[in-house]
């Protein structure tokens, strides 16, 4: 089992993750100066201060300009360079996708993407800026490494981790104080997903800042519905953890995805594949239901658009009856 | 032809000590958003609405009437607080920025907010999407003229200059862009960003009839921007030159209120400045 903060008890600091990324990037930085961090003038916001701060060297800016900024990192990235590159998530990957796709992955380069405010939980932005589709425009690209980490805690381990990983990767974190519920001595390894709780009714699986949620839901469902939840912080979307996915499934016999994206093409729909083929189960998808996000409170909006704990209660619910 | 009389001129000053009393209150409100922008382009938005813009607020869907696009969402309440004064919806909407359920969206929306004609938000696509508004005008034989508001830095984003190259070659006088030249952006200044001078000679390297003035003053800024709009055979620009943050004493100049609200306090005083600036366009009439 994992070590994890006492969340039961209420007793969790509310963190954003993109500190995380801020904190792992120093420590990378100073263990390998071949690390850069390139910024496209989003510097607080993605928390390169501390980095630039650290390492003026290795820190870069040019401005609005987020294609560039992937290209440029890929030419970086081919002189041995290890560049991490961050933006909002809308705009790198989002703008920047066909660079991506055939200078990062194509070409094999080993460039880093940050990819800040993902999720409704951006706020009163608004839905130019609440990105809901990167996991599915990253997840689908051959060659990439796509991680969600669940808390600021684990964020910093996985940027670290990512630094290390040669090849294309994409890191995405959140703008809000969110949960952290693991520890700075939880185990984090690329590609292996982590049960948080076990059960053997239904199998939440669940990645990014929802994980608290999904915890959050499998108390009130053994409290109020005697429903038993594996909890599964499914961070690695990509190379998904396959043998965690069909071992959940054949466990609880039924699956809750969990995510802060489009139910379509994001997580929940590679658990639905890799189900499909080898241990078919009924599937719940908790995610927003092909619609865009708007202006409003961080988590007023993640209620609003179905991922609060109620939404995954009532998802796990369904789940267990469509067991039957 | 309309004429700038003085007592029209000062109306207009009025109008704009308004609009940025209207996003004082409405970042207040809001709690989160952006000053510096907003501020500084009060006056272009006020002689856009009050003067320049073939518009009518009772009829937003008029098929002739100018377009005007705002390429940089992020200073939307300069545009909202500038709607609302000029009669597109009550003044006091603007409480509702940024909250849920408004149709005042941290990013302008089209599909909430018919009358914003674009979404934005997303920087550097603006003008493009003008581009194609003015020649499907040219193509219909249709006199309305485009106008398209962008910021500086804007210019760091590549598709901006697919679409200057774009403008001068179908010769698109029908659009006019207006360049919020307030030199900062969040990380600081735009020379020190990414440095964008010499910015005209930008735009006539790529065949664009170059006017400069003083964004912050309205009189200057409506002369120019006729200039511009009457430019035959090519695409014109108005670099307006602004203060950010302009009317509010402890924001000018300084790039560090580029992406935030004032807080109850700073409003407060920032109400009162405006307020004094008031009495003297008043006193000096
Ligand atoms: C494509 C894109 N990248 C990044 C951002 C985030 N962003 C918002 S405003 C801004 C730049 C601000 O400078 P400027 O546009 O000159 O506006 P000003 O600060 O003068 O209001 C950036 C990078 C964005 N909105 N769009
Ligand atoms: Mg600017």
């Amino acid at each position: 089992m994992y070590d994890l903060v006492d969340y039961r008890n209420g007793d969790v600091k509310m963190v954003p993750t993109r500190n995380g990324f801020g904190e792992g990037l120093v420590e990378a930085g100073g263990r390998d100066r071949n690390v850069l961090g390139i910024c496209a003038d989003l510097s607080e916001s993605t928390r390169f201060e501390a980095f630039k701060k650290a390492y003026p060297k290795q820190y870069v800016e040019i401005g609005v300009s987020e294609q560039l900024l992937v290209a440029m990192a890929g030419g970086l990235a081919s002189v041995g360079k290890i560049p991490w590159i961050a933006s909002y998530a809308m705009f790198n990957p989002g703008r920047s996708w066909e660079q991506v796709r055939t200078i990062m992955a194509l070409n094999e380069t080993n460039v880093k993407i940050a990819g800040a405010h993902a999720g409704v939980s951006v706020g009163p932005d608004g839905a130019t800026h609440q990105a809901i589709e990167d996991i599915a425009i990253m997840r689908v690209i051959p060659n990439m490494t796509v991680v969600v980490p669940c808390d600021a805690a684990q964020t910093k381990k996985a940027t670290l981790a990512l630094t290390e990983r040669w090849g294309p990767v994409y890191l995405r974190f959140g703008r809000e104080k969110s949960a952290v519920v693991t520890t700075a001595a939880t185990s984090f390894e690329i590609g292996k997903a982590q049960t948080f709780r076990e059960g053997s009714d239904v199998a939440i699986v669940a990645c990014g800042i929802l994980v608290y949620n999904a915890l959050m839901a499998a108390e009130k469902l053994a409290r109020d519905h005697g429903i038993e939840c594996r909890v599964v912080n499914n961070h690695t979307i990509k190379p998904m953890d396959e043998e965690a996915v069909v071992d959940a499934a054949r466990t609880c016999g039924t699956v809750v995805t969990v995510e802060e994206h489009q139910r379509h093409a994001g997580m929940g729909s590679r658990v639905a594949e890799i189900l499909a083929a080898r241990q078919p189960v009924p599937i719940e998808f908790v995610g927003v239901d092909d619609r865009f996000g708007q202006s409003g409170d961080p988590f007023e909006l993640v209620e609003y658009y179905g991922m609060g704990v109620d939404a995954i209660v009532a998802a796990a619910r369904r789940a267990q009856e469509r067991k039957k | 032809m309309q004429t700038l009389t003085s007592e029209r001129l000062t109306e207009l000053k009025l109008k704009a000590n308004d609009v940025r009393q209207g996003i004082i209150r409405s970042l207040l409100a809001a709690g989160s958003g952006h000053s510096a922008g907003p501020l500084d382009m009060a006056d272009v938005f006020t002689a856009l609405y009050g003067y320049l813009l073939r518009h009518d607020p009772q009829r937003p869907d008029w098929e002739d009437r100018d377009r005007l696009l705002l390429s940089c969402g992020h200073i939307a309440p300069v545009r909202y607080s500038a709607m609302a004064n000029f009669g597109y919806f009550p003044v006091e909407e603007l409480l509702t920025l940024r909250k849920f359920g408004t149709r005042l969206q941290g990013h302008p929306e089209r599909v909430t907010l018919p009358s914003v004609e674009t979404t934005s938000g997303p920087l550097g696509e603006g003008l493009a999407q003008g581009v194609g508004i003015a020649l499907g005008a040219k193509l219909d034989g249709k006199d309305f003229h485009v106008w398209v508001v962008t910021s500086d830095a804007e210019h760091q984003c590549d598709l901006h200059w697919e679409a200057m190259m774009t403008a001068a070659k179908f010769h698109l006088d029908n659009l006019t862009c207006v360049i919020d030249r307030n030199f900062i952006q969040i990380d600081g200044s735009t020379e020190d960003v990414m440095p964008l001078e010499p910015l005209g000679d930008k735009y006539r390297a790529f065949n664009w009839e170059v006017f400069e003035c003083d964004g912050n003053d309205i009189g200057a800024f409506i002369e120019t921007a006729e200039r511009a709009r009457s430019v035959k055979g090519r695409p014109a620009v108005v670099v307006a030159n602004t203060v950010p943050g302009k009317g509010v004493p402890y924001m000018e100049g300084d790039y560090t209120w580029h992406g935030k609200p004032p807080n109850a306090q700073q409003a407060e005083e920032a109400l009162r400045e405006l307020q004094t600036a008031r009495e003297r366009i008043l006193a000096n009439v």
